[in-house]
């Protein structure tokens, strides 16, 4: 009961800042504006909020500053996701020594019902990803649908376990920008490790 | 907005199996947004301004026909806003405190005619739907000159296409082996053409349109409308 209040209550407040944002305000750029502004092609433009399988909350652009190469998956599914998990892991195999600390491996779940930050540990850990450069996001069902939007992305739930998708792995450069896709399973990486290689020197 | 009252039915297409599929109350906007009120909305929300959105939220054809940033120029005022992206559609029904309706839930209000909540077999009703698709610019006519149907909601069909939230959820060039259901009987081309190949094609044209989408394009014959949860009233936290 307790935690029912609790929910709802962040629900509630949740509500309110989402609305209040509606009217933008003359606000200059965020307090520190050290870093130089998010281009108008970044990512870190998206405010939804995300969890890891740590059940740490972070949001897109605490992602900053490294190479990110996400695929949008579930940890139920059994066609096509372990493959693209497989095709994850050569990518991960193929990443320059000297500059593999800049750069992410992200799987984001297309299924946040089912896939909790526990569950996702639990995935995580029986695939032994449960390190860097691995990390295991979810959010609601809108950010993973708006997500999804901006990877290009297609998913519908065709039942209560299993879902259809796009296999398409993305690269982002250090500011949050679609460099590069691969689509398909199986498909030769040759590409995508040249460009994530050739970002992550720029770093 | 009006309400729309629970009920099943079977989608033409994305359904993976015959079952029907229970579409839940929800309430829908009567008409697609105006250039009137989403100039409203720029009005509050500059960053959603031709001039001002980003890339990632939309192509460089977003709202190509407004005059500028404050102004959509010569167009009827009462016409439907379109050339807008799906993040500007979405961000305008949350500012509503509503939101996109789902494919599901649009195609559910989109079968009914003026009587019947699913008049999708009807010959005329499949009729004046395909005779809209041959017709050209009917995006510059005001809202609500098309018939009301069954719920009391316009325009559903005979001025512009919708975004829906989940437009992202279509899969016809393959890539889901499950999804494909019947398309190929409409690429191979029935000899005879009855009711039901007009209703399938009516609707083929909406799917394949939505598929051929992405978020960030905006097209002049593309505009939206918002829905949004049954309001539950009398609530005891």
């Amino acid at each position: 009961m307790y935690f029912k209040m609790k929910k709802i209550i962040i629900a509630v407040l949740f509500l309110a800042v989402s609305f209040s944002s509606c009217k933008e305000s003359d606000k200059k750029s965020d307090a520190a504006a050290t870093k130089k502004e998010i281009s108008d092609l970044s990512i870190y433009n998206l405010p939804s909020k995300w969890t890891t399988q740590d059940g740490k909350d972070i949001e897109l652009k605490n992602l900053r500053g490294n190479v990110l190469v996400m695929v949008m998956i579930y940890t139920s599914c059994k066609a096509a996701c372990p493959r693209l998990v497989a095709d994850m892991r050569n990518i991960e195999k193929k990443l320059d020594a000297s500059t593999k600390r800049n750069v992410k491996l992200i799987l984001v779940s297309i299924d946040p019902e089912t896939d909790t930050p526990e569950r996702l540990k639990t995935f995580a850990i029986d695939n032994q990803m449960n390190h860097a450069p691995w990390i295991f996001l979810r959010s609601s069902e809108e950010n993973t649908r708006e997500f999804a939007a901006v990877l290009a992305v297609n998913y519908k739930k065709i039942t209560p376990i299993d879902f259809s998708h796009s296999n398409i792995i993305s690269v982002f450069n250090s500011e949050g920008e679609l460099t590069y896709q691969q689509e398909g399973l199986g498909v030769n990486n040759d590409k995508a490790i040249e460009v994530i290689n050739q970002q992550a020197r720029k770093i | 907005m009006v309400s729309i009252k629970e009920g099943s039915f079977i989608p033409l297409y994305g359904a993976t199996s015959q079952k029907p599929l229970l579409v839940k109350s929800f309430d829908m906007d009567i008409y697609p947004i105006t250039n009137a009120e989403f100039l409203d909305f720029i009005k509050k929300n500059p960053s959603y301004s031709k001039s001002k959105i980003k890339g990632i939220f939309a192509d460089k054809s977003y709202l190509t026909y407004w005059a500028s940033d404050f102004d959509f120029g010569k167009v009827n005022p009462k016409s439907p806003v379109t050339s807008v992206s799906w993040f500007a559609a979405k961000k305008y029904c949350e500012c509503q405190g509503k939101r996109l309706p789902t494919m599901d839930e649009w195609e559910y209000v989109a079968m009914a005619d003026e009587k019947k909540i699913d008049a999708r077999t009807k010959k005329e009703f499949n009729a004046y739907i395909l005779s809209w698709y041959e017709k050209s610019r009917m995006y510059e006519k005001e809202i609500g000159q098309t018939f009301k149907n069954y719920w009391g909601v316009y325009d559903m069909h005979g001025l512009v296409w919708e975004w829906t939230a989940d437009f992202n959820s279509i899969f016809l060039s393959g890539e889901s082996r499950k999804d494909k259901g019947n398309d190929k009987n409409l690429f191979c081309g029935g000899a005879s053409v009855n009711a039901s190949d007009l209703m399938d094609y009516a609707a083929f044209m909406r799917y394949a349109f939505r598929g051929s989408l992405k978020a960030q394009y905006s097209t002049r014959n593309l505009g939206f409308r918002c829905a949004s949860d049954v309001k539950v009233q009398n609530v005891n936290f």
